[in-house]
């Protein structure tokens, strides 16, 4: 972005040129104004440099002897946790070399890979929501579930699998949730326990921390506000639903800090910025057990949502990429990354191979959101739903927290 | 100098006669075309064909022909004739065979929520419907789909599912328009405006420009002090200057609005430091950002070179003996800024806040990190339409209305400064 404006302080002519102005052809000056505006608007579109450098292949053409795939995944904790989990295991068992490259979710550059024919990404982290339109999209390669390995006692995959974790194109690796948590340091007096609590602003007053999306943040709202879990989602469909979940946030929205990134609700904990923070319990986990953060989960009212991979529609390394997609649906592999980050493998057979902390020695169960400890009042995101609805929501939402 | 008086001095620029010129000419021609080639591949051939997406959508239409065809003269109420049924039925279940239906259902969703699982879940039990009456050996006809598809959903005996999949299936469409400009669809088929609660892109266009507005009023506030003083000092200390201006314009734009959060944030250093002195008490900490204030803040810090930087190079090339003229003639010094000097940094002032401006509508990280609720801008609606929900059509409306902004912008600046008056310096 460094061009234009030092092309604008070139150094000015000789200074009787400063007349220069006056004699220059009017179209001419025209022509230039005009290039500057077009360039403005270019730069402009360019968008954040972390798009960028999320856009950017993995560097080097691969050895064309040696075989590799480049595999797409959401950066920090959870891709170290990914590699030392089960990549570097799957080069060592099968030679295939893995590129690792970090995106932001979202599915414009698979489309536009997809759109013109040259497929670099061959593997990508998603979440749900995402692969089921990039699988409507036909962006995504369907996935034959008979690929899918049994479990380490001969567990058949269809059964071994948690309820809706895959999907026509996705692969269940994971399941990971959605809840609030509270830094006990600046929040004194009663400790929360519910996510009616989240809303009290009487009883546990300050600021609070939540995604600037409408995903998660209207369930809360219904929750908090009584309707029963399996009415969430029927309740949101009428319009008297979505102003009740609405009306609820709007009793917090003048102390709400809101998050874009999943690094900042630890950060706005630690910093004091908000008493509590909606967030993704992974990287609560993080801050709590390798940052020695006191921070202190609420499970009440969790939303638990799947992650999985897919496969890229047309990558030309098809069968590298469904030989990770069969190792990553392993057991010990979705337990391998249990094993640094607390999401739990979305296979039964794979949450009783967890144990503990690879790091710390922690033990992982208390932290994992399917622990039926943690699961007394819980949500399953209903991909459907939001497919259906997530346009429409967005806009709503949008409109309501510009108001 | 008021672009009154320009044509005063603009001479007519002599044109060569143009056959000794065609050969030079020729050649110059030459030296440019593969800038000119380039621009047009990389920049005004992807800008024109995104462009088009706006108004010409033609996926729908393409995936269910016979089903256009049948609700071609359909007026909208009731039910379609039976004919509809047939062919939307034998589309949905072919398309579901191909793996194409997603896409159209996804289409269609964008003008009806609720149609996507209507349409997937739906052509799921047509296929075994047909399967199973074909097995009983009973014709699959129009009068049979109708009863099934109801039953399958009750909805497609209203006319809702049928007007949306005529509303997708038009090719060019000013759909994509009208929903930036927050109009819907009426009950009788006409255009409304939107229920208040669900304005949105007309609010956010308005918020964007104000934002970038005040932006680049603040940049040329403390701009143009800025790139006066540097202008004016000894060739040395300006080159210093001119090094702490571009500084942070080489530094990430993101570490450069993380640095803002860490100074202003609640218990930031800014505020640790108010509360030490004693400006504050510890309760009344002073919130200055997760709201417009940072928005500001962080803006104007990112966009100021784009401000300064144009301005210097004008303000170099005024020679200081028409201040010191101005003076001895007996100005005082503001009127001699007024009527001497700010007139000829007029072309560095209308390029720099020109460019800043168009920078400033275009930003959405920056606000989003640290604006708080107010951190919305247009743009990230682009962006989400870019990125999440793939519809190119809706992003590309909202950005060629944004285009279309500017180019008004542009104009009527044309119109009151005079865009021939425009300098960067030189």
């Amino acid at each position: 972005m460094t061009a234009l404006p030092l092309r604008a302080a070139a150094p000015p002519r000789a200074a009787g040129a400063a007349a220069g102005r006056t004699r220059s052809p009017a179209g001419a000056r025209r022509a230039a104004a005009a290039c500057l505006i077009a360039a403005g608007v270019l730069l402009a579109g360019c968008g954040p440099p972390g798009d960028l450098a999320a856009g950017e292949a993995p560097g080097g053409a691969p050895d064309p002897g040696e075989r590799s795939l480049t595999v797409v995944s959401w950066g920090g904790s959870y891709a170290r946790a990914c590699v030392k989990g089960y990549h570097e295991a799957f080069t060592a068992e099968t030679g295939i070399e893995v590129n690792l490259a970090d995106y932001n979710g979202g599915l414009a550059q698979i489309r536009a890979q997809v759109e013109a024919g040259s497929v670099h990404w061959d593997v990508v982290d998603m979440n749900v929501s995402e692969s089921v339109t990039g699988c409507d999209e036909g962006i995504l390669e369907l996935i034959d579930p008979s690929i899918l390995p049994p479990g380490p006692n001969g567990e058949p995959a269809a059964e071994d699998f948690l309820p809706e974790t895959n999907t026509e194109c996705g692969v269940g690796t994971l399941v990971f949730s959605t809840i609030y948590a509270y830094n006990p340091e600046t929040l004194t007096g009663p400790a929360p326990t519910t996510i009616a609590d989240f809303f009290d602003l009487e009883r546990f007053p300050g600021r609070r921390g939540m995604n600037r999306k409408p995903d998660a943040n209207l369930e809360f709202a219904l929750l908090a506000d009584g309707v029963p879990r399996e009415r969430v989602y029927e309740t949101l469909s009428t319009p008297e639903g979505l102003d009740r979940a609405l009306r609820k946030l709007d009793t917090i929205k003048d102390e709400v800090v809101w998050w874009e990134a999943g690094a900042q609700p630890p950060q706005l904990l630690a910093d004091g910025e908000v008493v509590m923070s909606t967030g993704w319990n992974g990287r609560i986990f993080n801050a709590q057990v390798l940052e020695d953060q006191p921070f202190v989960i609420v499970w009440d009212g969790q939303i638990l949502d799947r992650g999985q991979l897919a496969v890229v529609a047309g990558t030309p390394k098809l069968a590298e990429a469904l030989e990770f997609m069969r190792f990553a649906a392993r057991s010990e592999s979705m337990a391998g990354v249990g094993r640094y980050i607390s999401y739990s493998p979305a296979r039964y057979s794979g949450q009783s191979l967890i144990g503990r902390q690879a790091e710390t020695g922690d033990e992982m169960w208390p932290h994992m959101p399917t622990n039926p400890e943690n699961m007394k009042n819980h949500l399953m995101a209903d991909w459907e739903w939001w497919a259906d609805h997530s346009d429409e929501m967005q806009e709503r939402f949008a409109a309501w927290l510009a108001r | 100098m008021t672009s009154r008086e320009s044509p005063i001095v603009s001479p007519t620029p002599a044109r060569p006669p143009r056959r000794r010129a065609l050969g030079p000419r020729l050649r110059a021609a030459g030296l440019v075309l593969p800038l000119v080639a380039f621009v047009a591949v990389t920049f005004l051939g992807p800008m024109l064909s995104l462009l088009t997406k706006s108004f010409h959508d033609p996926d729908v239409a393409n995936a269910l022909p016979e089903t256009m065809a049948a609700l071609r003269d359909w007026d909208g109420r009731g039910t379609p004739p039976d004919e509809a049924f047939a062919a939307t039925a034998r589309e949905f279940v072919a398309a579901r065979e191909e793996r194409t239906l997603g896409r159209t259902a996804n289409r269609v969703n964008r003008v009806a929520s609720g149609m996507r699982s209507t349409i997937m879940g739906g052509s799921r039990e047509m296929v075994e419907a047909r399967a199973a009456a074909e097995a009983a050996g009973a014709a699959t006809d129009g009068a049979f789909w109708r009863e099934t598809m109801v039953a399958i959903d009750a909805r497609w005996g209203g006319p809702e599912p049928w007007r949306a999949l005529q509303a997708a299936g038009q090719r060019f469409t000013a759909r994509h328009y009208l929903k930036a400009l927050d109009f819907e669809r009426g009950p009788d088929g006409g255009y409304q405006r939107a229920p208040e609660a669900w304005r949105i892109y007309v609010p956010l266009f308005w918020r964007t420009f104000l934002v970038s507005l005040g932006v680049t009023l603040l940049c040329l506030a403390i701009g143009y002090p800025v790139a006066h003083m540097i202008a004016n000092s000894p060739p040395k200390r300006a080159n210093v200057l001119l090094l702490l201006v571009l500084l942070p314009f080489w530094t990430s734009l993101l570490v450069r609005t993380t640095s803002w959060i860490v100074l202003l944030q609640n218990q930031g250093i800014v505020n640790d430091f108010l509360v030490a002195i004693g400006l504050v008490g510890d309760d009344g900490r002073i919130a200055m950002i997760y709201n417009m204030t940072g928005t500001f803040v962080a803006m104007t810090h990112v966009l100021l070179p784009f401000l300064v930087l144009p301005l210097y190079s004008v303000m170099r090339a005024i020679p200081p003996a028409y201040m010191n003229a101005a003076v001895s003639l007996g100005a005082t010094p503001f009127q001699a800024l007024r009527r001497v000097y700010w007139p000829q940094t007029l072309p560095g002032v209308g390029a720099g806040c020109l460019l800043t401006f168009i920078l400033a509508i275009g930003y959405y990280i920056t606000p989003a990190l640290v604006g708080g609720q107010s951190g919305q801008l247009i743009s990230n609606m682009i962006a989400y339409h870019v990125q999440t929900s793939l519809n190119w059509g809706l992003a590309a409306a909202l950005a060629a209305l944004l285009l279309g902004g500017v180019t008004l912008l542009y104009a009527v600046y044309d119109r009151l400064v005079g865009i021939d008056r425009i300098g960067l310096g030189a």
